[in-house]
């Protein structure tokens, strides 16, 4: 089961005694500042976690795939996550059951 | 590239993220608040340490992906060393997050 807003909220709420209501402003106001930031122009920063930045990508040819039509991708800001050292040491222990 | 496009340097921290919401919810403590989301930001880690999705709508969703075994080589040496699999973790933004970083670009050109 992937982790989602609510059960992040019920989280909030069992573990630090936020109200049902407040949990779930906080989670959503968490997301919403990251994605203001972002939209903004700004990369955030999440120490423990990992580091969300922008990066700008020119304009470049793309074909539509169904009909092999070319047509050309247009210069787009992007966001790419770049996990922290922490982070990626407690991932790269998961051995997975793949 | 077109210099307008350009993010600027600016970079927001865990700590500024956490005041800015404090001020927000201000019948919060900011301790309350701090506490919040380090929990989150903790949560999401660990969720991912045991190989679990995460998934925000509207924002984006994260997953492990499998970058298996190699062979690699010590740079000093020169000898190969036979590296083991391992999970890194992935982040693909959600429409509503493309949508938005994007379209601040295009207005940031707009108003120049």
């Amino acid at each position: 089961m992937a982790l989602t807003k609510a059960a992040m909220a019920e989280m909030l709420f069992n573990e630090l005694g936020l109200n049902k209501r407040e949990a779930k402003e906080l989670v959503e106001l968490f997301f919403e500042e990251v994605r203001d930031a972002l939209a903004a122009g700004e990369d955030v920063k999440l120490s423990g976690f990992g580091n969300f930045t922008l990066r700008v990508k020119n304009e470049r040819p793309g074909r539509n795939p169904k009909t092999g039509e070319e047509i050309p991708i247009s210069a787009r800001r992007v966001v790419t996550f770049r996990p922290g050292q922490k982070l990626k040491a407690r991932v790269e222990a998961y051995a997975g059951s793949q | 590239m077109n210099a307008i496009m350009m993010p600027s340097n600016r970079t927001v921290t865990k700590t500024e993220l956490i005041e800015s919401l404090a001020r927000k919810q201000n019948h919060l403590a900011y301790k309350d608040v701090e506490l919040a989301v380090k929990s989150l930001i903790e949560k999401m880690s660990l969720t991912l340490s045991v190989g679990e999705r995460i998934e925000i709508r509207g924002f984006g969703s994260f997953s492990l992906h499998f970058r298996p075994p190699r062979i690699g080589r010590n740079p000093k040496t020169g000898d190969s060393v036979a590296l083991a699999g391992k999970h890194v973790p992935h982040f693909k933004p959600g429409k509503e997050l493309r949508e938005r970083v994007n379209n601040g670009a295009a207005a940031d050109m707009e108003a120049n």
